[in-house]
């Protein structure tokens, strides 16, 4: 890889506590994605979202409809990004419901191909479930390309010897933060390329409108003639 | 330029005595509300249509005809006639008659409604909602506009050889805005025909409706209606005033904080701060509206919400008095101030007819 321009990775935490151990995982998880990538010469930009700093204005989206500006940066930052790591801690055989109302204000497709490592914390290791069976499907509605291997760091995974027969948490983390840096990197390919999104046929962009397209109306008429 | 009043028709409970209006209570203060526009300078009225509770607007039509026709000069309009789930058949009709009788003060607002019960029960279905309104639309003008019209779609019976009566006023129909909060496929459509467009930018940040109504306006000059500063923008605003500030925010806050659509989020100075929302004294109100035309130029229509969050009449009259004596000439004159002559006023019947007379003898 030769490109200079930073890869960005938006690193979202539901941690509520402060210190949160959520957050202390979704470090560590940054950490391990952007250094290998950083010694090949491959330069990420992390940027950590805190949902607990936004949790007011989270409320206050559902509620109005719009985002404070703060939260509008934020949606944008995870959206923009090249990759997510996305840490929530298990509330209630779950994930959090300041996680979830987090991206229940994405648009459905605007994680569409982006690469997701999923983690999440809780008091035991009979919580981890809650990756697989809370956390995949919600990435899997909004069309991200999720990491096959996901991070549950239980309260007693942060010491001791751990299992001899499972791997142990670093182990768990360096696997993870591998797959996220291999799509990464594929991905940082695409950009060097200068390649722009792909848009559909036809689609007519008002210059002084740049995020908005819209399909020329004689299509939209054409395509209601009776068959 | 043109300035008026819309209301949804809502009956909400005043939260300072918990007491709602009755249905009819809330109806005759809507008409009362529209003559007072009039009285006090305003150019325009429009209604919402809803088909549940707690509104009672189902039946726009009967609501402006009585207003018709005690009134002079008020331009009658809808804020909005929903295009998906009513006939165009019978719109084209309903309309083209209140247009008869309020000698040409007409025009409509198109919007695809927001709530979804409406589409099954008026047999449609929600995801059909923009084909819906391009289909239903493309019908409507073809009635008002072809004495006689051989028509099939998708989602209407077929018409052979079907008049629409009675023809509009003058053989020029009501002016049609489409309305829109976040679909840019409406301001597509309101650029293709040339009609209006009138962006509700009640609740989104200022910089999504820059994108829709920019897109509007390039599209309406790729159409060859015009240059996209002629394009036909309406906005929405809400006001509470009073001479003093401070007294606007303490009346209002307990309705702000209660208000079905206000409420239980954000503080009024959070939703004020970024919102189009003014709760002061006449000169913010007039200071905020200003800036609208920084953010979207020059334009056609502004519309103020008044009577939301259950505001009693007499209030809402007494903000009717304020809006017309110290807002509006302050407003006339500080947007007629540096106005293109090129950018067209407000849509009237009488300008538009003598448009088309101009049209008809330049083509003959």
């Amino acid at each position: 890889m030769t490109s200079s321009t930073p890869r960005t990775l938006a690193v979202v935490t539901a941690g509520l506590s402060q210190p949160s151990s959520t957050r202390l995982l979704a470090d560590r998880l940054a950490e391990a994605t952007r250094r290998p990538l950083a010694d090949a010469g491959a330069p990420v930009e992390t940027r950590v979202v805190e949902l607990r700093d936004l949790a007011t204005d989270i409320a206050g989206n559902l509620v109005t409809g719009f985002p404070a500006p703060a939260l509008r940066e934020a949606i944008g930052t995870v959206e923009r990004a090249d990759g997510v790591i996305a840490v929530t801690p298990v509330f209630a055989a779950s994930y959090s419901g300041l996680f979830k109302s987090f991206f229940d204000l994405f648009e459905p497709t605007a994680l569409a191909g982006t690469p997701v490592l999923l983690a999440a914390t809780g008091g035991t290791a009979r919580h981890s479930l809650v990756l697989d069976h809370a956390m995949r499907p919600l990435f899997a509605y909004l069309r991200a390309t999720v990491v096959p291997t996901a991070v549950f760091a239980a309260a007693e995974d942060w010491g001791g010897d751990g299992d001899p027969l499972t791997d142990t948490l670093p182990t768990r983390i360096t696997r993870a933060a591998g797959e996220l840096a291999a799509l990464l990197s594929a991905r940082a390919g695409e950009g060097a390329e200068g390649d722009a999104p792909e848009r559909p046929s036809g689609a007519a962009t008002g210059e002084g409108s740049p995020g908005l397209e819209v399909t020329p109306f004689a299509e939209q008429l054409a395509a209601l003639r009776p068959r | 330029m043109q300035f008026g009043i819309f209301t949804v028709g809502d009956v909400t409970p005043d939260p300072t005595t918990g007491r709602a209006p009755t249905e009819h209570e809330r109806i005759k203060a809507m008409v009362t509300l529209a003559q007072k526009a009039e009285e006090v300078g305003l150019d325009v009225f429009a209604t919402g249509e809803h088909h549940n509770p707690p509104f009672v607007p189902s039946s726009p039509t009967t609501m402006l005809g009585w207003i018709a026709a005690r009134t002079e000069r008020l331009i009658l309009s809808t804020s909005t006639t929903l295009i998906t789930t009513n006939d165009p058949v019978k719109i084209a009709e309903d309309y083209a008659m209140l247009q008869h009788l309020a000698d040409g003060r007409v025009d409509l607002m198109m919007g695809r409604g927001n709530t979804g019960p409406v589409y099954p029960w008026f047999g449609q279905d929600i995801r059909q909602g923009i084909p819906l309104a391009i289909e239903n639309y493309a019908l409507l003008h073809e009635l008002w506009r072809e004495d006689v019209v051989d028509w099939q779609g998708r989602f209407r019976t077929p018409l052979q050889g079907f008049t629409s009566t009675p023809r509009p006023l003058d053989g020029v129909p009501p002016f049609v805005w489409h309305g829109s909060i976040r679909s840019p496929e409406i301001a597509e459509q309101a650029a293709y025909y040339g009609d209006g467009f009138f962006a509700n930018h009640i609740f989104w940040p200022k910089e999504h409706f820059q994108q829709l109504i920019g897109l509007y306006r390039e599209r309406y000059a790729h159409y060859g209606h015009g240059t996209p500063e002629q394009a036909v923008v309406g906005l929405g605003g809400q006001l509470f005033v009073r001479p003093n500030s401070q007294d606007a925010v303490r009346e209002f806050r307990p309705y702000f904080d209660n208000a079905p659509v206000y409420g239980h989020g954000p503080s009024l100075e959070e939703f004020t701060e970024r919102t189009p929302l003014t709760v002061g004294s006449p000169q913010e109100a007039i200071e905020k509206t200003l800036t609208f035309r920084e953010s979207f130029g020059d334009y056609q229509r502004q519309l103020f919400l008044m009577d939301h969050a259950g505001l009693p009449l007499k209030t809402v009259l007494e903000q009717l008095d304020i809006l017309g004596e110290e807002i509006l000439p302050v407003l006339r004159r500080e947007f007629a101030a540096g106005r293109p002559a090129d950018v067209p006023e407000g849509p009237t019947h009488a300008a538009r007819v003598a448009a088309q007379r101009r049209r008809t003898a330049a083509s003959t």
